[in-house]
């Protein structure tokens, strides 16, 4: 019965013209009744050679029960991870016997606007720094504790909690100065068809978004709205680990998360949602 | 079972290939980019191709393209440019070359190469994320010639 019930829908959708159902939807992500978020802006400079004019979030390439359940805080599963890392925040750990709140105090004080300029260029130390790399730092120099999994459930969760304190707020990660040439690199990884496929980043999320590949609607594939809930593995995923996912399914030999040429690729994609809310934690499917 | 005889077709394909069978270094394009010969010398059947075409460990063409003739295969993509028609649009030895390598009649295409051993970047164990450590085609030249043989079916 489910399996006819199956068939019978997917032969409708194919029946259907193609337009309907591909194309981004027009409706507005409101969270919690009061924040409106941009979902849509303007593209960055940078961008012009794309031919892309308006930079789009995931979440209008998700049917309407997936955007409504990011919409109320209540609904969305990514902030029991929230809360979890509230948790973490205020916990010792480590033989300084510090916790993050020991130097940073409310992480809604503290943490506001950090989501928003990460990868971000760290002066003193002479590196480009995504937000789970800094977390690790204050985890390792300051608490003198275990740094965490780059792309483990307590990291995505400490990545949520301190995306919450952004939300609503333009990404706007600088591109120039020392973090050029990263930059530019990561672009080069963006162009880069990998794997016996043979797709790059640009052949599904420039190229094709809003086109089906097979039952998934491509997005443009960015990352204001990570860490991402997602309804397909139960669980935050961060950045890295969406990437990894991306390029073995082109059936290559992924990057491993935390690599440079993750590092570098994160600038790069980040930069191209320059504009966009944060949106972290997301819900995707 | 299946999974047994699937594994095996895999591994012949990757190594010496059948008598008779055309390998894929060893594939002639014309001056007008087709491929005149057949790969595996016996006539491709339909039905066959029709499966490689909505198998998602195979061809999984459907992936991509639309088809009216397969829509019992559930979701098929728009990447592509929908498939009906194709049979009166393009000769055999012409739908053979854009299975074997899309890329010599539309370059820069982002249809994959579905006969061909080399040329790739960091390419994979199959969906693993691994290294691979020799590279199969990712349709025998038997899959090849049925999915030819589908595709030619399909008139207006
Ligand atoms: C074979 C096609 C394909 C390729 C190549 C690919 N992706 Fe994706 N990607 C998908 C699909 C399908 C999804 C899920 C639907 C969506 O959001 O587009 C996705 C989702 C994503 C998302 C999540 C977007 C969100 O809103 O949560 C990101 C980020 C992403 N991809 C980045 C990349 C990057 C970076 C690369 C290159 C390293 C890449 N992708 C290569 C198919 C691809
Ligand atoms: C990742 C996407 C993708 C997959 C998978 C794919 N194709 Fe294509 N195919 C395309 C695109 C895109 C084109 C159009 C060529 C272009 O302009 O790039 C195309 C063109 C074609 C054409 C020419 C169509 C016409 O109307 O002239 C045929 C025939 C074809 N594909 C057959 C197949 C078959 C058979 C398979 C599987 C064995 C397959 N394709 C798998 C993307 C794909």
């Amino acid at each position: 019965m489910k399996f006819k019930a199956l068939t019978a829908v997917a032969a409708l959708m194919v029946a259907m013209p193609a337009i309907t159902l591909a194309d981004p939807d027009d409706d507005t992500l409101v969270l919690n009744g009061e924040t409106e978020m941009v979902t849509k802006a303007a593209a960055p400079a940078h961008m012009e050679e794309t031919g892309i004019d308006t930079v789009m979030s995931g979440w209008h390439f998700r049917n309407d029960d997936t955007q409504a359940m990011q919409a109320d805080d209540f609904d969305n599963p990514g902030m029991l991870a929230v809360e979890s890392a509230i948790e973490a925040w205020n916990t010792v750990e480590g033989e300084a016997g510090k916790s993050c709140a020991s130097c940073h105090g409310a992480a809604e004080d503290s943490m506001k606007g950090i989501r928003a300029v990460y990868p971000k260029w760290n002066e003193t130390a002479g590196e480009l720094r995504t937000l789970a790399m800094q977390v690790n730092d204050c985890r390792t120099n300051q608490m003198k504790a275990e740094p965490y999994k780059y792309d483990s459930g307590p990291m995505a969760a400490m990545e949520a909690l301190i995306s919450v304190q952004s939300r609503g707020m333009p990404v706007n990660v600088a591109i120039d100065g020392p973090v050029q040439a990263i930059w530019e690199k990561g672009k080069e990884l963006y162009y880069t068809r990998t794997g016996i496929l043979e797709l790059s980043c640009a052949s599904c999320h420039e190229e094709n978004y809003g086109n089906m590949i097979r039952a998934d609607h491509l997005s443009q594939g960015q990352i204001n709205g990570f860490p991402t809930y997602r309804l397909k593995n139960a669980k935050l995923n961060t950045v890295h680990g969406r990437f990894k996912g991306c390029v073995r399914d082109t059936r290559a030999e992924t990057y491993k998360p935390g690599s440079e040429e993750f590092i570098a690729l994160e600038l790069y994609v980040a930069s191209r949602g320059n504009g966009l809310s944060v949106e972290g934690p997301s819900v995707r499917n | 079972m299946k999974v047994y005889a699937l594994t095996l077709a895999a591994t012949l394909a990757a190594g010496a290939a059948f008598a008779g069978e055309v390998a894929p270094a060893d594939v002639v394009f014309n001056e007008d980019g087709a491929i005149v010969a057949s790969l595996s010398g016996v006539a491709g059947n339909p039905a066959e191709g029709a499966k490689v075409m909505t198998n998602r460990g195979l061809g999984n063409c459907v992936a991509c393209h639309e088809v009216s003739a397969l829509s019992d295969a559930p979701f098929h993509g728009n990447v592509g440019p929908s498939l009906d028609g194709v049979g009166d649009r393009w000769s055999a030895a012409e739908l053979r070359s854009i299975i074997v390598n899309a890329k010599v009649m539309y370059e820069g295409t982002v249809m994959p190469s579905f006969y061909r051993v080399s040329g790739f970047t960091r390419p994979g164990d199959g969906y693993t994320g691994k290294a691979a450590t020799e590279i199969a085609p990712l349709l025998t030249a038997q899959q090849v010639e049925d999915v030819v043989a589908f595709l030619g079916t399909l008139k207006e």
